[in-house]
């Protein structure tokens, strides 16, 4: 397997209908490690985050003009099926959200089953226990895995989206608050997964807990709006121990201080 | 705490205006209120059972309210008057219900027991060579039709209905769709107000514009203008079913790479199935009793016709209608004799409108069992939240 590349944003605009969301973003985001997005509240970093995987124009009206190329491919390019997109970029919503008519073990086997790809019972078991192991949940629902995925608890249902996302082996996974609705020994979990992942996916996390980015990620961008009504920007990206001690940006400053607005 | 002026009372002592007393005092003020109806009425010459429920439970909110704050207090007062008014509308509410179960259970069995040789005969036999007054006959011929037309109703509106409902709530979102959408959901909403004979005159009207015979009568025909009485019902019921699938399911298929359709069909219809099943129930709930579409396209016949594309049927329905019509048999002699096959049988003055009952008696257990099937789906295929 070739070395993975980055993932290569340039010049991105973001629009809800006629309403410029996110303007003129260029990034390049590092294979293999953790990249954390901060902002206040409604600054775009969602949005940005759902453009990884073509997920924004799930919105009736949105659409994103601009580069996102992902292992030298444009996934803006108008030949390529955003379906095949998501294949390659999972994502883990705020809100955990198991497929309710489901097991345990069928929301982990959701991409192949959905998708109605054939794969042998042996596989299938495989393939579950792996994903599962990944996401650190085998050990407590080995046993039950006939049982409905609403039944566990909410760190339990968010690690289970976790396995279910790298069931389909992505190459990168989009994290958008993912801890915003667990309990801190849950939230411990889900950072401790995602310092495992990382060894073998580029994972983008969403969130606004800035002592999570300063835990989990190895880089830190920072978006900022100007107004309401006014497009949100990337104001910094930069090593996470740079944006947190020496940020270069006034703005940045600011908001990690708590000096904001 | 900032009311310094007004004394706290302890929470677990109720303050004297406020006790409560057990429930079965209101037995006392309700017997009271009924012993002083009847009295009343007795004395005014008009004492019935219905007049002295009705004055009873009207003196027993005065009486039981009075009681209650007096011993009470105001509070509490005004709960059981409350209460006794929400019983009180229960109570009328369920009144129609029970009265038609059992009037139509009651004089169903009549007739339905009395068939020869055994209690199913009613329902295997049917009217070919039952004339006058004859103790015989029975609703095979209906049954059959109406399984037979409803079957072939929900066959075309199910899909028809659920497509739509598909493309309101996935599709319509943006653009000209969003636009046709909204005219779409304009029309359904204009057809649900269709009277049901206007139905059935669209559905004579449309087949006889393609037939030579003016006078053709086809089951298809009834199913046809009773699907059309079906579809709005199936495209409200199931628009509201899938707008309740939460959008989050949706986007996690989405993100693990499943196709558009996929996500529809694997996830929203599988996740809204019981709600879907439900509203499929209730709209064949709502065509299977209809008369004056079928009375209009596919007439009556006194045998049964399994041809849907052939012919004339008999329907459930349309059977209760001729039935009561024909009224009291009038029995000349003791016994009326089958021209069909010779067979004699007892001649009974009310036999056609005993059949009427027992065929609205089946048509309540086709519909109840249907109900009953819908359940059972809906609760095996229910999103499961149990550990």
């Amino acid at each position: 397997m070739a070395a993975p590349q980055p993932i290569n944003v340039e010049d991105l605009n973001i629009y809800y209908s006629d309403f410029l969301a996110v303007e003129g973003v260029n990034v390049q985001i590092r294979p293999r490690s953790v990249t954390a997005l901060i902002g206040p509240s409604g600054c775009g970093k969602s949005t940005f985050l759902r453009t990884l995987n073509r997920m924004h124009e799930v919105i009736p009206g949105a659409y994103a003009e601009g580069k996102v190329e992902i292992n030298g491919e444009d996934i803006y390019d108008s030949r390529v099926d955003p379906v095949n997109v998501r294949r390659r970029v999972g994502m883990v919503f705020q809100k955990a959200n198991p497929f309710p008519t489901m097991s345990i073990r069928d929301n982990v086997l959701a991409g192949v089953k959905l998708n109605n790809r054939r794969i042998s019972r042996t596989a299938a078991d495989e393939l579950a226990e792996r994903a599962l192991k990944g996401a650190n949940l085998w050990n407590e629902v080995k046993d039950r895995l006939d049982k409905p995925g609403m039944g566990l608890s909410g760190g339990q249902q968010q690690r289970l989206c976790i396995a279910r996302t790298i069931a389909v082996q992505p190459e990168v996974v989009l994290m958008d608050e993912p801890c915003s609705a667990l309990d801190p020994i849950s939230t411990l979990a889900i950072e401790d997964l995602i310092h495992e992942l990382k060894q073998e996916y580029t994972i983008v996390i969403v969130t606004h807990n800035m002592q999570q980015a300063s835990r989990v990620s190895d880089r830190t961008g920072f978006f900022n709006i100007a107004g309401t009504g006014k497009p949100g920007h990337l104001i910094e990206i930069d090593e996470t121990d740079t944006i947190f001690t020496n940020p270069t940006n006034k703005q940045t400053e600011d908001y990690i201080s708590g000096r904001f607005g | 705490m900032s009311s310094s002026t007004s004394v706290q009372t302890p929470l677990s002592v109720r303050s004297t205006d406020e006790r409560r007393l057990p429930w079965y005092h209101l037995i006392f003020t309700g017997l009271a209120g009924l012993l002083v109806a009847v009295a009343a009425l007795s004395i005014a010459g008009a004492l019935s059972v219905a007049s002295a429920i009705l004055l009873g439970f009207v003196l027993h909110l005065l009486f039981g309210w009075t009681y209650s704050l007096v011993r009470e207090g105001p509070r509490w007062a005004m709960d059981r008057l409350v209460t006794l008014l929400v019983i009180g509308a229960f109570a009328v509410s369920m009144f129609p219900l029970l009265s038609l179960l059992w009037s139509v259970i009651s004089r169903g069995m009549t007739r339905v027991l009395a068939a020869k040789p055994d209690v199913l005969s009613f329902w295997t036999s049917d009217m070919s060579g039952i004339i006058g007054g004859a103790d015989a006959g029975g609703v095979f011929h209906a049954t059959v039709g109406t399984l037979l037309i409803t079957l072939w109703a929900s066959i075309i509106s199910i899909p028809v209905g659920l497509f739509t409902a598909i493309f309101l709530v996935e599709y319509a979102d943006q653009g000209w769709k969003r636009t046709l959408g909204k005219g779409v959901t304009f029309l359904v909403d204009v057809m649900t107000g269709i009277p049901s004979i206007v139905a059935g005159l669209f559905g004579l009207a449309v087949f006889i514009a393609f037939m030579p015979d003016q006078s053709v009568r086809m089951g298809i025909m009834g199913a046809v203008a009773l699907s059309l009485l079906m579809i709005p019902t199936v495209v409200r019921n199931s628009e509201e079913m899938l707008r309740l699938v939460p959008m989050d399911l949706r986007e996690a298929a989405y993100a693990l790479g499943v196709p558009k359709w996929l996500t529809i069909v694997k996830v929203v219809l599988r996740t809204a199935i019981a709600g879907l099943t439900t509203g499929v129930t209730l709209a064949i709930a709502r065509v299977i009793g209809e008369t004056a579409p079928l009375l209009l396209t596919v007439g009556m016949v006194t045998s049964v016709n399994w041809d849907m594309f052939d012919g004339r049927m008999a329907t459930l329905p349309t059977f209760i209608n001729q039935q009561y019509r024909n009224g009291n048999a009038n029995c000349m002699s003791e016994t009326v004799t089958n021209p069909v096959n010779q067979e004699i049988y007892a001649c009974s003055i009310s036999t056609n409108i005993d059949r009427a009952w027992a065929a609205a008696f089946t048509l309540i257990v086709i519909v109840m069992v249907l109900n009953i099937a819908a359940r059972m789906i809906s609760h095996y295929f229910s999103p499961k939240l149990s550990r």
